[in-house]
């Protein structure tokens, strides 16, 4: 049963009360909410999970095979969460901590689904994948007069995202795009540009270097936006 | 990197442009990188198309969580702090 008003009354505790006074380095407003979610707050915990479940479903998808199992992993990381909340340390942002535990988790259901392994074996073919990000047709041929620009130039869309995603199918081909990506690559493009993490974060939480990283998010990027391009030709 | 700035084709300039908007471009790079933009309106467009794409993919962020899930994890919740 709801009953948030027996938490809306209890006041968070300070820092000091949770803990947290030795911990300098977490920013005021992410240490005010761990002791809220320590202490019990339901409203604070629903926030943070309304925040990242989507997220986190998104990528654990990248290591599972089918929805269910990735929602089980992406419960499975909460109470993983709630279980380390009293001795989460603050050495990484909540939000990376977090996404490190999905991680683990996802890694060892996909191992026992014998289907992905670890990341670099993930990322492995997807650095070394030869193919262009961009449609080498795109450009002029090496006889032309002038080699390597544009064959066929891109045309202005004139459209804002929020014009783009009023239409249903626009945002249907979006995500269509981004779910036949490569899965480290779906990863990548998920934190860095739909989750709007620093570059910095990404890495962190899916342990690769920043270069690997935006090679993954240029492939990535390059593939949604010819669907985009693809959508709007046609339309 | 030749020390005489040679004029960037567009198949470079596109092969360049995560690293120009990720802010991670030597500045040589980016001076050359500039320039063409200057002078290319295709790669201008590219340009732009691009960050749309950024854009739109910032607004699929979504804050949502299934009923079953989050009655779910607020049972869970509230065993945990008991």
């Amino acid at each position: 049963m709801n009953t948030p008003s027996q938490t809306a009354t209890t006041t968070a505790p300070s820092n000091q009360e949770a803990g947290l006074a030795s911990i300098p380095a977490i920013p005021a407003e992410e240490s005010a909410l761990i002791a809220r979610l320590r202490s019990g707050d339901e409203a604070a915990f629903v926030k943070l999970v309304g925040q990242h479940h989507k997220t986190l479903l998104r990528v654990a998808r990248t290591y599972v095979s089918d929805h269910a199992v990735a929602e089980e992993v992406v419960q499975e990381t909460w109470l993983g969460v709630l279980r380390g909340l009293e001795s989460f340390e603050g050495r990484c942002s909540l939000k990376t901590w977090i996404f490190q535990i999905l991680i683990n988790r996802a890694r060892t259901r996909g191992q026992r689904e014998a289907r992905t392994v670890t990341f670099s074996e993930l990322a492995g073919p997807e650095l070394e994948d030869a193919n262009p990000a961009v449609d080498p047709s795109r450009f002029a041929g090496p006889n032309s007069e002038y080699p390597d620009h544009w064959a066929t130039a891109p045309q202005q869309w004139d459209m804002t995202p929020e014009q783009l995603l009023l239409s249903g199918e626009c945002r249907t081909h979006i995500e269509d795009a981004i779910a036949v990506l490569p899965p480290a690559q779906r990863q990548v493009i998920t934190l860095r540009d739909i989750q709007g993490w620093n570059s910095e974060e990404v890495c962190n939480a899916l342990g690769i270097s920043e270069s690997n990283c935006r090679v993954l998010l240029h492939r990535a990027r390059s593939r949604v936006r010819q669907a985009m391009e693809n959508y709007l030709g046609a339309n | 990197m030749a020390t005489q700035a040679q004029e960037l084709s567009c198949k470079e300039l596109v092969k360049l442009l995560t690293e120009y908007l990720e802010g991670t471009l030597p500045p040589a790079d980016t001076l050359r990188f500039d320039e063409h933009l200057a002078i290319c309106e295709g790669c201008r467009i590219y340009l732009e198309q691009m960050r749309t794409t950024i854009r739109t993919l910032g607004r699929l962020r979504e804050e949502f969580i299934p009923l079953q899930a989050k009655e779910d994890l607020l049972r869970v919740f509230r065993t945990w702090k008991a």
